[in-house]
């Protein structure tokens, strides 16, 4: 079936709709919307969208996304921050997050993924080996292990641990239990009974 | 499929699930009730979601969901059993993920099939209880075969017919089962079978796992069956397999390193 919409129109609209969370219909509002639009708002996206691309480049040190002139990245790069300490990811968005708690000072290392067997994501798909190479140069005290509560991160977090035995380096796990605003009564096992064992003095 | 009604509960185990949306994550599970179902589980990805812990992987739900035009939409749910012991050690990890993944691609959408699911509950049972894995998964490899029509002939030859000696032979992917050396050694893309080998799959197919644990299989056996038994599977599902090199490479660190063999 030809489509009716000029071929430019429809070369955006597959483009949109390859992003996650967009469908064929939500894509051609998009596109349509672009094309009423101001003609600045469509050049300024596409200027957007090339910077994005050229300007950006991973931290050599801790893999998160950094822009081209500022390699190692902000955060690996300033001096107020404890730098024996490494907060362990899967992801660069999961550094913004951490960051928003204002609670964290120390340094990051994102592995972009986490183990995961049925997916075919081993160990040598994620910045695995760079870590280690990290955790060598004696500096390090503390590893935290901020990768998700999921099966694959928790099988992440496991490799991890396996794979530093014999460091001195300690190996922490962020706290798993009951997210606040929550009922208790809808809580799953598994985090109630994590929950329970983690209590704290109040 | 289900009936017309608007929301229908089942049991089931999540086999596969991906990121989806704002929040959402796309499941397949593996019903009791109605076979495998594509369901989406809103929300699921937010801490504060009630239904998240429930729908992990190697659990087993009771769950309520609405039809919807595309997709069914989890709305409650309920873990009757978590299997706490697959997701502590990777080894279990690799081996637990392996069952789903065969799961998933020898069952149908939509189609009931209680016995790979009472299966499928049985070996993750055992995986978790401390059963050696590779048994269990053997035992699950050879019953899932039989399940869905694929049962290895072990006992006569797949071209002449005739009965097979107890020495070594050749295993043959397009017969679906062992050629004698006559047969098998001017066939093209069969591999060799140790008699230790053939005798484990045999054992395996005839006796419940009870009686067919009991037997004490050595390292290297298990490994040419597992290489055998991969290969069959690609081979019948045309898929290429992501947990079992997922194992090798885990193991590669922890125990020796099994050389990837190769299939003619």
């Amino acid at each position: 079936m030809r489509s009716a919409a000029p071929k430019p129109v429809e070369r955006l609209i597959e483009a949109f709709a390859r992003l996650p969370g967009i469908g064929p219909k939500t894509a051609s509002r998009l596109t349509y919307f672009l094309l009423r639009a101001p003609e600045g708002e469509s050049l300024e996206l596409a200027e957007a969208l090339q910077e994005m691309r050229t300007h950006t480049r991973f931290c050599s040190l801790c893999f998160n996304i950094t822009s081209n002139d500022a390699d190692p990245c902000l955060i690996c790069s300033d001096a107020g921050r404890d730098s024996s300490k490494i907060c362990l990811v899967e992801e660069p968005l999961d550094v913004l997050a951490l960051e928003r708690t204002g609670e964290y000072s120390g340094h990051y290392h994102v592995l972009h993924g986490a183990l995961s067997p049925i997916d075919g994501i081993g160990p040598d798909d994620l910045r695995i080996a760079e870590l280690m190479g990290r955790l060598q140069d004696g500096e390090i005290q503390e590893l935290i292990i901020a990768t998700n509560p999921t099966l694959e991160g928790e099988a992440t977090a496991m490799y991890i641990k396996q794979s530093m035995e014999g460091s001195e380096v300690r190996i922490t796990r962020l706290a798993r239990g009951l997210p606040s605003g929550g009922d208790l009564e809808y809580a799953d096992i598994t985090t109630l009974s994590q929950a329970l064992r983690g209590r704290s003095e109040i | 499929m289900p009936e017309r009604e608007r929301l229908y509960r089942a049991e089931g185990i999540v086999l596969s699930r991906r990121d989806f949306g704002e929040a959402d994550r796309l499941l397949t599970v593996f019903t009791r009730e109605y076979g495998k179902l594509e369901q989406i589980a809103k929300g699921v990805r937010r801490p504060s979601s009630r239904k998240a812990g429930h729908l992990e992987l190697f659990t087993r739900v009771q769950l309520l969901a609405a039809r919807g035009r595309e997709l069914d939409v989890i709305t409650q749910v309920e873990a009757i059993e978590t299997y706490p012991h697959l997701s502590k050690d990777l080894q279990l990890v690799g081996q637990a993920s392996y069952i789903l993944e065969l799961v998933k691609l020898f069952t149908v959408h939509g189609e009931v099939n209680r016995e790979i699911y009472r299966l499928l509950v049985e070996t993750l049972a055992r995986l978790n209880s401390g059963d050696p894995p590779s048994k269990a998964t053997r035992y699950f490899e050879l019953r899932l075969l039989e399940l869905s029509g694929y049962r290895p002939e072990l006992f006569h030859c797949g071209q002449c017919q005739s009965e097979i000696r107890p020495e070594a032979q050749f295993f043959s992917y397009i017969d679906g089962g062992v050629l004698c050396p006559n047969c098998g050694r001017e066939q093209r893309g069969v591999r060799p079978i140790t008699l230790a080998a053939l005798k484990v799959m045999r054992h395996y197919q005839r006796n419940p796992f009870s009686t067919a644990s009991t037997a004490r299989i050595q390292l290297q056996v298990h490994q040419e069956l597992d290489h055998l038994m991969e290969g069959f599977f690609i081979f019948l599902t045309e898929h290429k397999l992501n947990s079992p090199r997922f194992l090798r490479r885990i193991n590669q660190n922890t125990v020796t390193v099994i050389e990837e063999d190769k299939i003619a």
